[in-house]
């Protein structure tokens, strides 16, 4: 099924006799418990693009590159660079906006200005009894009612189909820089990524690759202000060696989505992991996850982990705070693993109660986020 | 403003409840004589007033989960309070509720500059939170205007913003983790110090759901490091298209400061007979604010001079040191203080989106005409949240009601545009009837569905944010 308006998806939820996989633009893999596939592929379209009021809103199935496009038009970005998992899971097919927020998709600029759920303001989706719904709107501060932009958003479409999303865009920048440590321990560079995270000079990417034992931290703005900023950090930074500054926005650029896109491990064989955690407990549980190697973002808060095939990660992790997420393994490991992080025993009732409220024959992507 | 009748069993039962309330908190946390509960009887909508059965100060998680515990079993209603400076009757009570102040529970719980966050009891005031890390130069972003008196539990239940969030964001945007106690006394955990949810966002859910889900007992909050500077400019225009127009072009050049604020004359007029701050008097004034180094700040505000230069300003003052800073932002921060002085005010908190700013503003005056009352303006311009002032005589027969007519006007306007009801301050009982104007009736639904979830007796503010004939079956079946 692939409805071409909100209408038609109403319908389809209506008059669904089973389970459904929700599908965008195909390039991440959910492991949905059978049934049709439903695609909002055909809704697409901005309907809404305000410069001014750094107001986007578009249909769910609009192309990010169609977005991403309009912005470039208008010298403006998705300031919080969600990742393209073509590369890592070899998948085909162009993503979609409705997947980018349905998964809650952020980069490395997550740790400054934070993740797809804090660019949205609002949401009109079909819940799983084919009601149309609405929540949040097109302004920048809303708090009237309940908060289900966020809620909807990185649900995997387990409560609802979205059908059209308002986002909030920002300025492109003019410059950026990154500044390269070499040859830290995992210790020690996430030390360096916290010192720079931690001053005043407004550092929008901190990662770490224990490979080739470079630490990098990304500078944007007014080119002035980036070069400034740059000079400030390396004296900031001398503790951890000298750094490196490599100027310029297109090398910049292309750093930087590959630390995004993770293809490091993308032609490398075994499953792939994803962790968050708060960024000095990461080194220690690095050690213990039994992981070949990993990449270390959001100044050490989120760890790629390639693990070899079919071990539990949290099992070699013990108990941690933070979540670990499988995101690409055969299809054997991901039957034996759930590949989201189960939840307390609280959560976890709250959140089947949710499903049950708003999809309540179970229809939306059963099996997934269970 | 229409209250459920209070259960008279319940307020039957008040010594037996006073009894098991004070035999599981510590001596004194209860509060039951009827003189001492005036003290919360209202919050900062101060129009309606109802004292509650009783109050209750805990200080722990475990004595709020007791409190909750001991009201669920019992069926008794709670009102829970942050420190009572709500706009919109969040924390109004009901005769037969008991009210659950977080006050006591204001601990620094834990400190953490490598990984940048601050865990805290959530009836800590905002800025004591900027307080407690300010040595090491780091600051908590939000700042609501009554971030002096405001508790963090309060910002969590109203999703609170402030002046800077242009750049730093509201409340959900700087919140990593809560430890939350259901209505039935559950205790859990969600987020933490890491980043995002594994699951459903459900912190993101609690955050700005008015105390209706569950109490938030502790928060752990995003810290950041302060600016090495930051400066106003401050711009004055002949009228508010024109201003309107600058806000625009700012934000389109690729400049984020971390404010635009905006006043219209008769604010100006207010604020300089109040304050004294030297501004010029003229349909419209804007205050611009950038951060950085010194260096950076002549870039960005070299920038935003050369926009505002163009479009004929009659006045344009960059902020040379400290002290002119200061007079810049004078007026402004005194501006709720200067129209106290002269009149009874209603603060609207509208949302429209900022394309639409000069047309809503005539259309404000022209219903300010109508209803034969002044209006004032003064908001957060780049994001489009307004504060029209609607300014009243409450010792006037009738002239509440009739202000309080203009202001529904004046939200149904802000919806109508393309904007929301309130951007900050929340539903609480003030918009409560007319949250039909932005949402559909199914829309609504599903929120109190969730509120079904969370709390399935309805016995937590059960009587805000959604209008009463729309919840009444929820509260019902509850029963």
């Amino acid at each position: 099924m692939s409805p071409i308006s909100e209408y038609e998806l109403a319908e389809a939820l209506a008059g669904a006799h089973g389970p459904l996989r929700i599908r965008g633009g195909g390039t991440r893999t959910l492991d949905v418990d059978g049934g049709d596939t439903l695609s909002t592929g055909q809704m697409t379209g901005i309907t809404l693009h305000e410069p001014g009021a750094l107001t986007l809103v578009a249909k769910a199935g609009t192309p990010v590159s169609d977005i991403r496009a309009a912005l470039r038009a208008e010298n403006q970005r998705l300031a919080f660079e969600p990742m393209d998992h073509r590369p890592l899971l070899g998948t085909t097919g162009a993503p979609t906006i409705g997947g980018v927020v349905a998964g809650n998709v952020s980069g490395p600029r997550r740790i400054a200005v934070g993740a797809a759920r804090d660019f949205m303001l609002g949401v009109r989706f079909v819940d799983g009894t084919g009601r149309i719904l609405k929540n949040g709107g097109r302004v920048m501060k809303n708090v009237t009612g309940y908060d289900l932009v966020r809620l909807l958003t990185g649900s995997h479409g387990t409560l609802g189909v979205l059908s059209e999303v308002s986002l909030k865009v920002l300025p492109d920048v003019d410059a950026a820089a990154t500044l390269l440590l070499s040859g830290l321990s995992d210790t020690q560079a996430v030390k360096a990524l916290s010192a720079g995270l931690g001053s005043p000079f407004e550092i929008t990417g901190a990662a770490h690759d224990p490979e080739a034992g470079e630490t990098r931290l990304r500078i944007e703005g007014f080119a002035n202000s980036v070069t400034y900023r740059a000079g400030r950090l390396r004296d900031l930074l001398a503790p951890f060696g000298r750094a490196e500054v490599q100027e310029g926005k297109a090398g910049t650029a292309e750093t930087w989505a590959a630390i995004r896109d993770v293809t490091d491990f993308a032609d490398r064989a075994g499953d792939v992991w994803r962790l968050s955690v708060k960024p000095s407990d990461a080194p220690a549980l690095v050690a213990r996850s039994g992981a070949e190697t990993v990449r270390y973002d959001w100044g050490g808060g989120l760890v790629w982990l390639l693990m070899p095939e079919g071990v539990d990660l949290r099992a070699n992790l013990g108990p941690f705070k933070g979540h670990a997420t499988l995101i690409r393994a055969d299809e054997e490991t991901r039957r034996a693993l759930p590949a989201f992080q189960p939840e307390n025993p609280v959560l976890a009732r709250l959140t089947a109660e949710l499903r049950a409220k708003f999809d309540p024959r179970g229809v939306l992507n059963p099996g997934v986020m269970a | 403003m229409e209250m459920p009748e209070p259960d008279a069993d319940v307020v039957s039962r008040k010594g037996h409840l006073v009894e098991r309330l004070q035999n599981a908190l510590p001596p004194g946390a209860v509060i039951h004589d009827t003189t001492e509960l005036r003290a919360y009887e209202c919050d900062a909508l101060t129009a309606y007033t109802c004292p509650p059965l009783c109050a209750v100060l805990p200080t722990s998680t475990e004595e709020v989960a007791a409190v909750l515990r001991i009201c669920h079993d019992e069926g008794v209603p709670v009102v829970p309070r942050g420190a009572g400076t709500s706009l919109a009757g969040g924390a109004l009570a009901t005769a037969d509720a008991v009210m659950l102040g977080t006050a006591r529970l204001n601990a620094v719980i834990e400190t953490n500059y490598d990984d940048r966050y601050i865990r805290v009891q959530s009836g800590r005031t905002n800025l004591s939170v900027t307080g407690a890390v300010e040595e090491r130069g780091f600051f908590y972003a939000p700042d609501p205007s009554s971030q002096l008196a405001c508790a963090i539990a309060g910002n969590i239940a109203m999703n609170s913003g402030g002046a800077h969030c242009l750049k730093y964001g509201v409340t959900t945007n700087n919140l990593l983790g809560v430890t939350m106690v259901l209505m039935d006394g559950t205790v859990t955990e969600i987020g933490g110090a890491h980043l995002d949810a594994g699951g459903l966002d459900l912190l993101g859910l609690i955050c700005g759901s008015e105390g209706q889900l569950g109490v938030v007992t502790e928060a752990t909050l995003r810290i950041l490091h302060k600016p090495e500077g930051a400066r106003p400019v401050l711009m004055g225009y002949d009228s508010s298209e024109v201003a309107g127009q600058v806000v625009n072009d700012i934000i389109k050049a690729g400049v984020l400061p971390v404010a635009i604020e905006f006043m219209d004359r008769p604010c100006i007029e207010a604020t300089e007979a109040f304050a004294k701050a030297g501004y010029p008097m003229c349909e419209a004034l804007l205050i611009v604010e950038v951060e950085g180094s010194d260096a950076e700040i002549d870039e960005q505000l070299g920038l935003i001079m050369q926009i505002a230069a163009r479009h004929d300003p009659v006045e344009l003052r960059e902020a040379k040191d400290a002290d002119e800073a200061g007079r810049i932002w004078l007026g402004r921060k005194s501006a709720f203080g200067a129209m106290g002085q002269i009149n009874d005010y209603m603060c609207l908190d509208g949302t429209i989106p900022v394309s639409e700013l000069p047309f809503v503003l005539r259309r404000i005056a022209e219903l300010a005409q109508e209803y034969g009352l002044a209006v004032a303006n003064v908001f957060h311009a780049g994001d489009g949240n307004m504060h029209p002032l609607i300014l009243y005589n409450a010792n006037t027969p009738g002239e509440q009601e009739k202000c309080e007519a203009l202001g529904a006007d004046i939200l149904r306007l802000c919806v109508e545009v393309g904007g929301c009801l309130t951007g900050e301050h929340g539903v609480g009982i003030e918009k409560r009837d007319l949250m039909l104007v932005q949402y559909g009736p199914d829309d609504l639904d599903a929120q109190m569905a969730v509120k079904d979830v969370f709390d399935p007796a309805w016995l937590l503010n059960a009587a805000k944010v959604f209008p009463l004939a729309a919840s009444k079956s929820h509260r019902i079946a509850a029963e």
